[in-house]
């Protein structure tokens, strides 16, 4: 039912500067994850509605992809449903979510306890949160090691995590409690108890916007190289699109719960295909650049109680929008190399 | 001896000097023991009137404690702070009354600055009423030309606060700040709640304000990108110091300051590849401050018995620029050749 495990994460020593981006992932490789079609419903006390609307995407062994998106894109809700923790009032309603040859959708509970932390893992925003306050994190780093392989050197096995995500004088942090450390130092604490399993795929959901832009540089280049070096899939989860596209391989934009556009990183930033992707790049801030030349978007994003299934759902605040667009749901269209926008501009 | 940079000093609308904030905090079981934390120290800084000028850097370096100490929102431990040479620092009563109006502050959050029982009308008005004894049509009137200023309807006003979007609410915020028509104002992090489509329109809007009305900003924010392309000139703090105050264009093209080079080398832009991860440390959370420079434990250019010993001041490099960083001390740098 599960595919063989990958090869071990342990460090080698003649490889790439963690700087610099993979070669393009060839495209015989198939992903490892691969979501089709994939609808969340959502009951809450403010109304029923989808907040996921035919979410594609995938990722391919070695590979970091980005998501990329404004608060109540789905971005985050995306994450949840792959590893199957969406909140009481979410369900899946429809789609797959294939993960080396298991559908994740309609996969047991148990089954999904079991690859939780073992072949599926992932990491948050505020890693302090996700720590216990009253251990120290070597203990706790230890128990999650213990969990994995068992009891026998599972000390040496977190120092070797530790040495692995970058954290400085590892054996001696063992023993401080998650207050001493500072935020960076924190997430790498949680990188290292997410790769203690040996995951394929790691989801990383805003895993710098807690940092300062020094300590987030510092992160995302080791995102990148566990992506490069130890051919992790990784699923990067942001708004901050500047950060993404330093690092990623792909990138799938998110609006209202669907999934507009998805691109290699640079035929995105330099042809992006749909007006919300362009809006978006657009309105980041620029080194050199002046406020005049800052260009937001109009409006507000739909209220996903409100917004009907059969349209764009950026038709309301789109600077193209055409007749159809508020008619039909725009399908996605092919640009080039794996790259397409769901935008009848392009039909 | 710290020096002062400033554009124009026959201009000077802001003046700090020595400002300092220590705060006590509590450690250990039942708080026995108390220590100090150095929240900002011995700040030095000159603005002129119409500048824009932006304060930098990272989580905990003290950039809106300054903000708050310059609108005697917090009360210096020490120092003293100017506004168009009365010292403000000084004032009581009812001058002190007089000068909130002439400088205001927008904060970062605005679902938690506006009171979510008040209207807008109340909430832009407000201050219009407590300063200028303002009241009926004449009050009205005057909420309509700022909500309109800000590009909000005026029909609005009857509003409550919830039902408005992030962007608007932070207009709503800027047109409360500006009601008394202020010479300075104080904006902290005003967009970094805001989605990057939104903020940019906030940002937009402000560049625009400060144009029209002649505003003097001093604009706090973590954002580098968006303090370059707002800002004359950029303070950049750490550890509670200003260690290099630069205009904008210099400070982007040749950061002096190690600390200044690695901050600015983080900066992500929108290419691919282009990652730069500076090869500095982590920063401690311990409230202990480091020996000497601030930086020095990060610091990959550390003079072992200088930097580690002595605390650098801020010394002018040129009438423009000034770094607090041994690299720049020629003094030093003799004694060490």
């Amino acid at each position: 039912m599960i595919a063989e495990k990958r090869n071990d994460l342990t460090l080698s020593s003649s490889v790439a500067s963690p700087n610099s981006v993979s070669a393009p992932v060839p495209d015989g490789i198939p992903p490892l994850l691969s979501v089709r079609d994939l609808w969340v419903d959502v009951a809450s006390r403010r109304g029923h509605g989808a907040i996921l609307r035919g979410v594609d995407l995938e990722v391919r062994p070695g590979e970091l992809v980005g998501v990329v998106g404004e608060t109540g894109s789905g971005k985050s809700t995306t994450a949840l449903a792959i590893m199957r923790l969406l909140a009481d009032s979410m369900r899946i309603s429809r789609g797959s979510i294939d993960f080396g040859g298991v559908n994740l959708a309609t996969a047991r509970e148990a089954a999904m306890q079991r690859l939780r932390g073992d072949r599926l893992a992932m990491i948050f925003q505020d890693p302090r949160s996700h720590l216990n306050p009253v251990f120290p994190v070597g203990e706790q780093l230890i128990d999650v090691v213990r969990a994995h392989h068992g009891g026998r050197g599972s000390k040496e096995e977190a120092i070797r995590l530790l040495e692995q995500v970058n954290l400085p004088n590892a054996r001696t942090r063992l023993d401080t409690y998650p207050h001493q450390l500072s935020g960076g130092m924190a997430q790498r604490v949680m990188i290292a108890m997410a790769l203690a399993g040996k995951p394929d795929l790691l989801i990383a959901d805003e895993p710098t916007s807690a940092l300062d832009v020094t300590v987030q540089a510092q992160i995302l280049a080791l995102l990148r190289r566990l992506a490069t070096e130890h051919r992790l899939a990784v699923l990067l989860i942001s708004h901050n699109v500047a950060a993404v596209a330093q690092v990623c391989d792909r990138v799938v934009v998110m609006y209202a719960g669907s999934v507009v556009e998805s691109a290699p990183i640079s035929p995105l930033l330099d042809e992006p295909g749909h007006p919300y992707t362009q809006g978006l790049l657009a309105a980041v801030p620029r080194v050199g650049a002046h406020a005049r030349d800052m260009r937001g978007i109009p409006g507000r994003v739909a209220n996903i109680f409100e917004l009907p299934s059969g349209c764009c759902p950026f038709a309301s605040r789109c600077p193209a929008v055409m007749p159809r667009c508020t008619a039909e749901a725009p399908p996605s269209f092919t640009l080039g190399p794996e790259h397409s926008a769901s935008c009848f501009l392009h039909d | 001896m710290t020096e002062m940079t400033a554009l124009d000093t026959h201009n000077v609308l802001l003046r700090t000097e020595g400002l300092t904030k220590h705060f006590a905090q509590s450690e250990g079981l039942f708080a026995r023991r108390q220590q100090v934390v150095r929240a900002v120290d011995d700040v030095n800084l000159e603005i002129s009137a119409g500048e824009t000028f932006g304060l930098v850097g990272e989580s905990g370096s003290g950039k809106t404690t300054l903000g708050k100490m310059i609108l005697r929102l917090i009360e210096p431990t020490q120092g003293r702070v100017w506004l168009e040479g009365r010292e403000v620092t000084a004032l009581a009563g009812k001058d002190l009354q007089a000068f909130r109006a002439q400088a205001q502050m927008v904060f970062q959050d605005p679902y938690s600055s506006l009171n979510p029982r008040m209207k807008v009308r109340d909430i832009v008005g407000e201050p219009l009423v407590v300063h200028r004894g303002m009241k009926g049509a004449q009050l009205d009137a005057e909420v309509a030309r700022l909500l309109e200023l800000v590009h909000l309807n005026s029909a609005q006003m009857e509003r409550m606060p919830h039902e408005f979007s992030g962007g608007q609410r932070q207009r709503i915020g800027i047109a409360r700040a500006l009601a008394l028509q202020p010479r300075l104002l104080v904006l902290d992090e005003p967009t970094s709640a805001l989605d990057v489509s939104v903020q940019a329109q906030v940002v937009q809007l402000l560049d625009e304000l400060r144009r029209e009305l002649g505003l003097t900003f001093i604009f706090i924010s973590h954002d580098l990108a968006l303090v370059s392309l707002l800002c004359d000139r950029i303070g950049v703090m750490y550890l509670g110091r200003l260690v290099e105050v630069a205009p904008a264009a210099q400070l982007f093209d040749a950061p002096s300051h190690p600390y200044s080079r690695a901050l600015l080398a983080s900066v992500p832009r929108l290419e691919p590849g282009t990652l730069n991860a500076p090869a500095i440390g982590d920063m401690g959370t311990s409230v202990a401050l480091p020996t000497g420079c601030r930086f020095h434990p990060r610091c990959q250019h550390c003079i072992t018995g200088v930097c580690d010993r002595l605390d650098p001041a801020l010394l002018a490099l040129d009438p423009e620029r000034a770094v607090a960083c041994h690299l720049y001390d020629r003094a030093i740098q003799e004694q060490i050749a």
